[in-house]
């Protein structure tokens, strides 16, 4: 038997398969991973991630410390519940993990981490951290839902107590309000909209059915890949990690140059990577022949090399196998999937197809 | 619990085989099979008319977690293959042994038949 969360006996009470994941026992579906993708596109899911690492960042260096630490800059954070994605970047460059940290004031910022990575990653910001007069401390005060999907926002609303509604009441894209021990942040990792809600464990179980009663439907891990992937985000471990540095990643856009007297760590490493040239670039793909794309499979690209697919899967949503790949800088806009032994062609595209319910490719 | 039909047979990669009073067989996955598997996406028929050897990996089915292989619980040659798979591959986890079918053979070794399991032997197998 693995670690629980708050939301365990939920899982069970809705038939939930359960499997081990990073130490964690989680709901891989409740029945159908694909008609659960299906909710999240067409109405409203949730998700227990509870599992992920919730980091309090405190002190009087608070912000310069995570200038150092992180590849975006948290100085663009300016007001409270604002929040920033980053690559956290080890001195070659690699990916450590990627993150989300919410700006609640100068000398408190919350970083929200992987549940996979939690160890390394606490292990690194503490060994940062020491020349910083900061604290860097875990907080397990909390079970945390993902609600996601059109109707998400709406039906979530409904079960919120006065005050908190009016806290979340126009509340934009990327922000969180923080309101009687909820944490409500306007963030996701399906391409709908949808809030991720810091619960305060106590109160889990009981939020989670007055959501269930609205409507919402429970969602697994499985469907959670599946739309990630539509949405064409990077997942930790599959699309980037330690060895592989952000701008091979489709990460580029969450490293912040300016001020160029800001330092991070990583930043030379990446410096010198782009001087020399930039070797790779992670693409989506969409397979035209008949075939599912998966992980680690190769990818021929004539007349220019070779790459590898990091993601993979049958679009609930496209009714199309697509994926993602590392794949040479000159790639263009075809290439050959090996599949069982056989070429299959696959179109390069943006590595975004779904988003809010519609497809981009 | 899985269901588990008596009038078929069986080999332990999973696969129903149901012998026709014409002589030819018809070849599924179990209803174990397809709730291991979880929701199938993707089927990868075999080729008509093409003669295959007992264990031979002849179709895949994909789920949303893997692919697996099918293999030919006989030898003989392929005499129907069922297309509306390839359309509705989820038919496997709603219909497994009757609509979710997927290839029919011709043995060409009927002896080879006396190899295959029965239901209490399968449901034996998949408790272990």
């Amino acid at each position: 038997m693995g670690l629980q969360t708050p939301f365990y006996q939920n899982h069970l009470d809705s038939n939930a398969k359960i499997v081990d994941f990073g130490g964690w026992d989680m709901p891989l579906h409740y029945g159908s991973q694909v008609e659960e993708h299906h909710y999240v596109r067409q109405d409203a899911g949730m998700f227990d991630v509870s599992h992920m690492t919730v980091v309090e960042v405190t002190g009087q260096k608070a912000k310069p410390y995570l200038q150092y630490l992180l590849a975006n800059d948290v100085d663009k954070l300016k007001e409270s519940g604002k929040a920033l994605y980053s690559g956290m970047l080890n001195e070659k460059g690699g990916v450590i993990d990627d993150l989300i940290v919410y700006y609640i004031d100068e000398t408190h910022y919350r970083v929200v981490v992987n549940a996979s990575t939690r160890e390394k990653d606490l292990a690194w910001m503490t060994q940062q951290a020491a020349s910083y007069a900061v604290n860097v401390k875990e907080n397990t005060d909390f079970a945390m839902l993902a609600v996601q999907g059109p109707n998400a926002i709406e039906k979530t609303n409904q079960v919120l107590s006065a005050n908190q509604q009016q806290a979340v009441d126009g509340i934009g894209v990327f922000f969180a309000a923080d309101c009687e021990g909820y944490f409500i942040a306007r963030t996701g990792y399906t391409g709908e909209d949808g809030y991720e809600i810091l619960v305060p464990a106590d109160q889990a179980a009981s939020f989670w059915n007055k959501l269930l009663a609205v409507g919402v439907k429970p969602c697994g891990l499985g469907a959670r890949d599946t739309l990630r992937l539509e949405a064409g985000m990077n997942l930790y471990g599959n699309d980037m990690d330690e060895g592989i540095s952000p701008l091979e990643a489709n990460m580029g856009w969450t490293i912040s140059w300016q001020p160029e007297e800001r330092d991070f760590i990583g930043k030379a490493a990446l410096l010198a990577e782009k001087e020399s040239g930039v070797k790779n670039k992670l693409v989506g793909l969409v397979l035209e022949g008949r075939g599912v794309i998966r992980s680690h499979m190769k990818v021929v690209v004539e007349g220019v090399g070779e790459g590898e697919t990091t993601s993979g899967t049958m679009s609930p949503t496209l009714k199309k196998s697509i994926g993602m790949a590392r794949v040479p800088k000159a790639t263009s806009d075809s290439v050959m999937l090996e599949i069982r032994r056989k070429l299959v062609p696959a179109k390069v595209v943006k590595a975004s197809f779904v988003r809010k319910g519609k497809a981009l490719v | 619990m899985s269901n588990i039909p008596n009038d078929l047979k069986y080999i332990s990669s999973h696969e129903w085989i149901r012998v026709e009073d014409d002589g030819t067989v018809t070849i599924g996955i179990t209803d174990h099979a397809q709730e291991l598997l979880g929701d199938v996406v993707y089927v990868e028929l075999p080729e008509m008319d093409s003669e295959v050897a007992l264990e031979d990996e002849v179709a895949v089915v994909e789920s949303v977690k893997a692919a697996s292989d099918i293999y030919a619980p006989l030898s003989g040659t392929i005499v129907a293959v069922n297309e509306a798979l390839e359309d509705a591959p989820e038919t496997v986890n709603s219909s497994p042994y009757d609509d979710g079918w997927m290839f029919k053979m011709k043995p060409s070794e009927p002896s080879e038949i006396d190899g295959l399991i029965d239901a209490e032997s399968y449901q034996n197998e998949i408790e272990d």
